[in-house]
């Protein structure tokens, strides 16, 4: 059957109006300039950690690989900055985990490493190798090995590629600003993709508060003379989080409906990044692996929000130092999104590959309402994307009913927070979901 | 800095709703029903009004006080019980019998099964069905609309289902009459198109979905149609209007899936129109919604959705 492109979205279950706060899509991003000091773990991704390469004292220049490891599940780490490694030390990740990482005292030169040239790419097996050699993970935030994701097993047939630019997080406009000033490498990127997978159709999809990355996306991809079999087209989405979700953009670009321990994959489809797509062009191009990263900086007490970017392992003191420090003091910093970014405890740990925005918050905006009694509204039954009962899902979860948890589906959960924000109650929905599946990954059943 | 940042769990953002808000939608929306019951049942129903939503805002208060719990007179559910339940009396009751079941409805229905969002039943409807039990004749004395301006508060009347039941069909009121609440009856039930400006209020400010009362009311009707009997006059009579917009929608007692709704919608539906037509009493708004509510748990443990990608929910 003839694969054809949707008119508009397909329907996919609730999700909640929240609040967009695009503050800085309309900003041009600045490059920070070079830091004095960055840290870079080495681990920066989903999968193993890497080994440092380099010793207290080595020499290193920009796009040297100081960090790697032997497993397959795994992203090399490049030095962001040149200068001197001056320790190699264990740093606490923003999820609490210690790793090791590398250092480095800036030379103020940013002279680039002679191992950045262009891969030679004759093969599937070469492209594969490249984006393994560029470090590159996806760049959404959930940092998985982008050559992992690449290796398709031969078994499973793709025909689609999706490429995320719906970014429904408030706040964010990263992935705005890489549609709008590097539109070229994005179809060129989506092109290296297509036809190392040889697929049939890609739908770029955006969430429609975005009109103008929607039209300088239109001008490349419904260009004849760029995209001559029209395989690519851009997919407005409706501005409804979570579009950006993976299973709900695949349910919205395709109508598919992802089975719960399955990946995209598993329905003919490839789902990736924008930025990360555009980066692979810019690396297919240059050769210079993944050590910087555009940043949203923004929230009430950010001085100056901006769009930075920034050489990986920058201090994020830093970065929102360069946007004018902060304008009071703030009481909530977040890595990521307000919806499903984590709160750090502070601002002396490095920007990592993944990070895609740092908010900080002022007090009023910061401390949550206090939880009353569920009063059985519905709200975040409706509101549930995976179709859930997260009122339910609580519940059982307090009284630790893991065989109750698993019927109702507590693992479809992808805690997007939409029940929680939407609750009138203020009860902590996520917390206590994630609270449950722990107890039914680590408890087992009875 | 200085100061400890703020760790909790995401989302970090709240959509702003609160019970209270919501509640206070809810007092909202009954307002147009409170104006009709005045204007046509007099400065007496007006009276009648404020004793409950006093006398349940206290009995909350004492409630939690005495159970030593955290004082919930703030989210304003007390105040929706006591208007509600004032809207479920008839103007000539006793104030004494209505304090009564303002005390039934917070303390016994709602605060000694764990207060709000904890109650199976709804409490105004419960209280209501126990004074119908327990003062028979003082719930069924009705006053006719506008009888308080010719200073004559004994004129009585029947209402409209009763009348009917009877069938004493010359002496029915018109189409017109009862749309606009020219009726015998109790104090916030007999306005259709009060209830009715409630109705279009809630659901445009999203605080109840149209699945309850449109399924409640349609099936009223479909069931009023098979039986040969006057569509109209059996929606707008009783306290059908009041009962499928306020009464059925209480969060607490309904369920929380849409399909779990559908169900309890034609339930409700379904046994509202075999009592009116083949019960001993007149009406049975009361009864079917607080036996729909019973059900509840069952409806929703039947009706749960798939989750997103899981094969099957075994039950």
């Amino acid at each position: 059957m003839e694969l054809t492109f949707p008119e508009k979205p397909f329907r996919t279950h609730g999700g909640a109006a929240v609040p967009h706060h695009k503050n800085t899509a309309q900003m041009e991003s600045v490059i920070l300039p070079c830091p004095s000091q960055v840290t870079i773990p080495m681990q920066q991704h989903v999968g193993a950690p890497c080994k440092p390469l380099v010793k207290v004292g080595d020499l290193v220049q920009v796009g040297q690989k100081i960090g790697d490891s032997d497993a397959f599940v795994s992203a090399p780490i490049h030095a962001s900055i040149s200068g001197k490694v001056s320790a190699v030390t264990k740093v606490a990740l923003p999820g609490g985990q210690m790793v090791d990482a590398v250092v480095i005292e800036s030379d103020g030169q940013m002279t680039v490493s002679p191992e950045v040239k262009p891969p030679v790419v004759n093969s599937p097996e070469d492209f594969i190798r490249a984006v393994h050699e560029s470090g590159l993970v996806g760049l959404g935030g959930a940092g998985f090995p982008a050559h992992v994701k690449l290796n398709v097993p031969k078994d499973k047939h793709l025909d689609t590629l999706i490429v995320n630019a719906a970014e429904c997080e408030p706040y964010i406009t990263a992935d705005n600003r890489e549609a709008l000033e590097n539109s070229w490498a994005v179809l060129s990127g989506v092109y290296a993709v297509r036809d190392l997978l040889g697929l049939e159709r890609v739908i770029i999809a955006v969430e429609d508060n975005k009109p103008d990355v929607i039209e300088v996306l239109r001008k490349v991809a419904d260009n004849s003379k760029l995209d001559p079999e029209d395989r690519v087209r851009i997919l407005p989405l409706h501005a409804r989080y979570p579009q950006g979700a993976e299973k709900v953009l695949v349910q919205s670009c395709t109508n598919r409906v992802i089975p719960l321990g399955k990946l995209p994959a598993d329905v003919g489809c490839l789902v990736m990044n924008i930025t990360s797509v555009a980066f692979l062009a810019d690396y297919l191009k240059t050769g210079m692996p993944l050590v910087k990263k555009r940043v949203t900086v923004d929230g009430s007490a950010i001085a100056s929000p901006k769009n930075v970017i920034v050489p990986i392992g920058t201090k994020i003191a830093d970065v929102i130092a360069f946007c004018g420090g902060y304008s009071q003091p703030p009481a909530k910093l977040l890595m990521g999104g307000p919806m499903m970014g984590i709160a750090l405890t502070s601002d002396e740990l490095p920007i990592l590959k993944q990070n895609n925005g740092i908010l900080a918050f002022a007090e009023k905006d910061a401390a949550l309402p206090k939880p009353t009694a569920c009063i059985r509204c519905g709200r975040c039954v409706s509101g549930c994307p995976m179709n859930l009962v997260p009122t339910q899902l609580e519940k059982y979860a307090e009284l630790k009913d893991t065989d109750k948890l698993d019927q109702l589906g507590i693992l479809c959960c992808m805690e997007c927070g939409t029940c929680a924000y939407n609750c009138p109650a203020h009860r902590p929905l996520v917390h206590a979901i994630r609270m449950g599946k722990a107890l039914l990954r680590n408890g087992g059943k009875k | 800095m200085e100061k400890k940042l703020i760790v909790s769990a995401s989302p970090h953002l709240r959509s702003g709703a609160t019970t209270q808000k919501i509640m206070l939608d809810v007092i909202i929306a009954l307002v147009p029903a409170a104006a009709a019951s005045v204007i046509l049942f007099g400065p007496r129903a007006l009276l009648l009004i404020v004793l409950c939503v006093a006398s349940c805002v206290l009995c909350e208060y004492l409630c939690r006080r005495v159970m030593k719990r955290e004082n919930t007179v703030m989210d304003l559910s007390a105040a929706v019980t006591g208007l509600l339940l004032a809207f479920n009396l008839p103007v000539s009751i006793n104030p004494l019998i209505a304090v009564f079941g303002c005390v039934t409805a917070i303390v016994v229905v709602k605060q000694m099964f764990g207060g709000i969002g904890q109650n199976f039943v709804n409490p105004a409807l419960t209280a209501r069905i126990i004074l119908m039990t327990s003062f028979p004749s003082k719930m069924t004395t009705w006053t006719a609309p506008f009888a308080y301006l010719n200073g004559t508060d004994a004129a009585t009347t029947a209402t409209p289902l009763a009348l009917s039941a009877q069938g004493a069909t010359d002496s029915l009121p018109g189409y017109l009459d009862m749309f606009l609440g020219v009726r015998g009856g109790c104090l916030g039930e007999t306005c259709t198109l009060a209830l009715l400006l409630g109705g279009i209020y809630l659901i445009a400010r999203r605080v109840i979905s149209p699945v309850i009362p449109v399924c409640y009311l349609g099936t009223a009707a479909v069931m009023s149609l098979l039986l040969g009997r006057d569509v109209l006059f059996d929606l707008m009579a009783g306290g059908l209007m009041i009962g499928a917009i306020f009464m059925a929608t209480d969060y607490t007692t309904s369920p929380i899936t849409r399909k779990g709704k559908i169900i309890y919608g034609i339930g409700c539906g379904v046994l509202t129109m075999l009592i009116r037509v083949f019960g001993s009493l007149p009406e049975g708004v009361s009864f079917s919604i607080v036996i729909l509510n019973i059900l509840v748990p069952l409806i929703e443990r039947i009706s749960l959705p798939k989750p997103f990608g899981k094969e099957t929910v075994k039950q």
